[in-house]
Parts: C-alpha cells; sequence; structure tokens
C-alpha cells in the first residue's frame, strides 16, 4: 500500500497503543486470577466434610417419658416433652445467641440463663431478646418402636406425635 | 587511673564489632546521636529527635507505650505458653489445667498473660481517650487515628479468639454467644458463623481455627499495624502538643476542624 491515509495516524492515537494494550492485558488478568483465588480461599475454608454429631437423635422408649413430663438431653439439646395431646420434641437451643435453655419445673417454664429469655412448655417466647419461638423439631417412631428425632427439621407446631 | 564503667562502654562501642553493628559510633554530638536512632532498623521508625517536653509524662502518660509494653508481655508469655498447649479437643482443656498445676511457672505465666491482655485492653482505651480528649486525632494526624482503631480492633479480637483456647464451659458458652452475633449479619450472616467455626458448632474445626487467628495471622496484623502507627508519628509531626505545634500546622488543623464545625452545621 504505497499511500498511507493521513487519517491512520489519528485512528491510531485513538486505538490502545502496545503497551497499554498489555498493561491492561495483564491487569485483566490479575484482576481474573485474584477473583479466582477468593472463589478458592472461600472454598478451602468452608470444610467439606464435618465431624459433627448426627441430626438424627434416638431418643428411646416413649415409656421413658411420663406424661406431662419435660425431659431435657443436655448432649442433644433437645427437650422430649409428653402431654395429654402426645409426645413433641423442642430444641433447647434459645433462638437468641444459642445458649442452652433449662426447663425450670417449679415455674412451668423454660428459660435461657444467658439473657433472660422465658418460653412456654410449648416454645412460645414469654419473655427476654429471644427473635423466635423455640423450635418444634420432626419427631417420629422407629420400627423398633424408639422415638427418633431429627433436629435439623423444623416443624410447625402443636404437631403431637401420639402413640 | 580507675576506668569507669562508661569508659569501658566507649570502648566496647569503639571496638570493630560493635561499629559494624551499629555504625553510628562512638560520641554524643547530636549529629551521633541522631545518626545513632536514624541507622537502628527498629529506632528509625521515630523522630531522631524529639523537645523534652514530648517525652515527659504528662503530655502522653506513656499510654501508647505501655500498651505495647504489655503487648511485647504478650507476646513472649504466650509464645512460652504454646509450648504446652495442643489446641485439640479435649486435649486443650487438660493442657490448660497442666499449665495451671503441673508446669513449673505455668501458672505464673498464664495469668501474666490473661493479666496483661485485660492491661492491654484498657490501656488501649485509656490511650485513644487520652488522644480524643486532647485533640490530637485531629489533622494531620488524622490517618493515624484510623489505624489506631484498626489496632483496636485487633486487640479486641485478640481477646475474643483467645477467650475459647482453654476450652471450658465459659469459652465454649462465649464463643457461642459470640459467634451467634455474627450470623446476624444480614444475608451472609449464616456463612460468615460457618467460615468462622469451620462447622455449625463450636468443635474441634473452631477451636483450631481461632487457635491460628489468635497466635499467627492477628499478632502478625498487630505487629505490621504498630510499624505503621509508630512511624506515622514521626511522619505526621511528632508527639501531639498544643503548646509545641508548629504554627502553620495548628492553623491548618484549626481550619479543618472549622471545616468541619461548618460541614455538618
Amino acid at each position: 500500500m504505497p499511500e498511507e491515509n493521513p487519517t491512520a495516524s489519528a485512528e491510531t492515537s485513538k486505538r490502545l497503543d502496545r503497551r497499554e494494550f498489555f498493561a491492561k492485558l495483564g491487569l485483566g488478568s490479575l484482576s481474573i486470577a485474584a477473583a479466582g483465588t477468593m472463589v478458592f480461599a472461600y472454598q478451602f475454608l468452608s470444610p467439606n466434610v464435618l465431624y459433627e454429631p448426627s441430626p438424627i437423635v434416638n431418643a428411646g422408649k416413649p415409656e421413658g417419658y411420663p406424661e406431662d413430663s419435660v425431659t431435657l438431653d443436655v448432649n442433644s439439646a433437645i427437650y422430649l416433652i409428653h402431654t395429654k395431646e402426645g409426645y413433641f420434641a423442642l430444641s433447647a437451643i434459645c433462638t437468641h445467641l444459642g445458649c442452652m435453655t433449662a426447663w425450670k419445673p417449679e415455674l412451668g417454664i423454660i428459660a435461657c440463663p444467658c439473657h433472660g429469655s422465658k418460653f412456654t412448655r410449648e416454645g412460645q417466647k414469654t419473655d427476654g431478646p429471644a427473635p423466635r419461638p423455640l423450635p418444634w423439631l420432626r419427631t417420629w417412631v422407629s420400627d423398633d418402636g424408639d422415638l427418633m428425632v431429627d433436629r435439623s427439621t423444623d416443624i410447625r407446631p402443636m404437631q403431637f406425635v401420639r402413640i | 587511673m580507675a576506668k569507669t564503667i562508661s569508659n569501658y562502654f566507649d570502648e566496647l562501642r569503639s571496638t570493630r564489632v560493635w561499629r559494624s553493628v551499629f555504625r553510628s559510633g562512638t560520641g554524643s554530638s547530636t549529629l551521633h546521636r541522631a545518626l545513632a536512632v536514624q541507622q537502628n532498623v527498629f529506632l528509625h521508625l521515630f523522630s531522631t529527635k524529639v523537645r523534652r517536653r514530648m517525652v515527659s509524662f504528662s503530655t502522653t502518660w506513656y499510654l501508647g507505650t505501655l500498651t505495647f509494653g504489655t503487648f511485647l508481655i504478650l507476646v513472649i508469655t504466650g509464645i512460652l505458653l504454646m509450648l504446652y498447649y495442643h489446641p485439640s479437643v479435649p486435649q486443650a482443656y487438660a493442657d490448660t489445667k497442666d499449665l495451671q498445676f503441673v508446669v513449673s511457672s505455668g501458672m505464673f505465666l498464664r495469668n501474666l498473660h490473661r493479666w496483661s491482655a485485660h492491661a492491654m485492653v484498657f490501656l488501649v482505651f485509656a490511650h485513644m481517650f487520652k488522644v480524643f480528649y486532647r485533640g490530637a486525632y485531629r489533622p494531620p494526624r488524622e490517618f493515624n487515628w484510623v489505624i489506631g482503631v484498626i489496632l483496636l480492633l485487633i486487640t479486641l479480637l485478640l481477646s475474643y479468639t483467645g477467650y475459647l483456647l482453654p476450652w471450658d464451659q465459659l469459652a465454649f458458652w462465649a464463643i457461642t454467644v459470640g459467634s451467634n452475633i455474627a450470623s446476624a449479619v444480614p444475608f451472609f450472616g449464616n456463612r460468615v458463623h460457618f467460615l468462622m467455626l469451620g462447622g455449625n458448632q463450636v468443635n474441634a474445626n473452631a477451636l483450631l481455627r481461632f487457635y491460628v487467628l489468635h497466635c499467627v495471622i492477628l499478632p502478625l496484623a498487630a505487629i505490621l499495624f504498630i510499624a505503621v502507627h509508630f512511624w506515622r508519628i514521626r511522619k505526621d509531626g511528632g508527639l501531639y502538643s498544643h503548646q509545641s505545634e508548629p504554627k502553620t500546622i495548628a492553623a491548618q488543623a484549626g481550619q479543618a476542624t472549622a471545616a468541619l464545625a461548618k460541614d455538618s452545621q
């Protein structure tokens, strides 16, 4: 091409020169690498296998829980409650900041020692900072006749297990 | 003629080995003293010259220096405690009890670590109150105040992570409550909680994570920001004293505060 058009130099000045192109390419690659590193870091920091106790708890035979009783199992942090309507399981973990609550038989309430939340036997909050009632946990009777509780599954309240 | 101790010291300072380490050499001229500060990797963070008034007790009550002193005590006692402590369940609790009742001087070191930690938090706040009420946070020192706030957060995080390590009931429930506060963050609170504990409960992963944070990550961050904090004192015109402030800086500070006051109206 013998005649270079005179507008070419003006166009090239608008276009990226080589130095700027490589600088932007480098910066772009570094940003992508940084974003990838963030993803890997997040994945690395979240464990894929947890050596935590199973959420499903075998609470034993229903006969172990007399009528009108509230039984706290401190290891699994659940209440097994037997009322006239039937059995149900309540999480003993306070919905405020995760302390373990305790049943106060003399007052007939569940109370949290950390910040003073109080709940009825059915988990309804009556006092204190807890934002939600104590959740009811899925409860069923196994083939062997044991009461089973799934601590990872909340159910709507007032669903009693009748035997 | 009998030699005094300072004669011996002068002799030592003129030896070849001493001169190779401390290049400033002997002599007590202003230049030599300035060089002694400027040519030392630790001291060069500080000003080569200060007014006598600035290093008097009443100017600062030495609160920043005392805070740094407690930090040094914590580093030394902490490293010694690490020699007998395994961050695993349930060994951590047994090791803490061993430190208390079996290891020679273990009780002393553990208590020194604990009381220094309490003192450090107290001194950090005292230092901040002193800086705040004297107005030493104002320009040109505003960025050093920000670094100070970062150091406050690091101090509190060090206290928090150290709280779990004895692995007793107090530790367990304090971290349960504290980590549940993190899950109150909107949208990704539960994820923060999970990453912090390395699981859903305060358990072996949480203990190990808090141990690494307490013994490696947070102390390194603290040392980094402490270095910048000290260096900025020099860069921002030395320690603050209202009387000894150069007129131009005092005027700038006055203008800046006036402008701020105007903005906030």
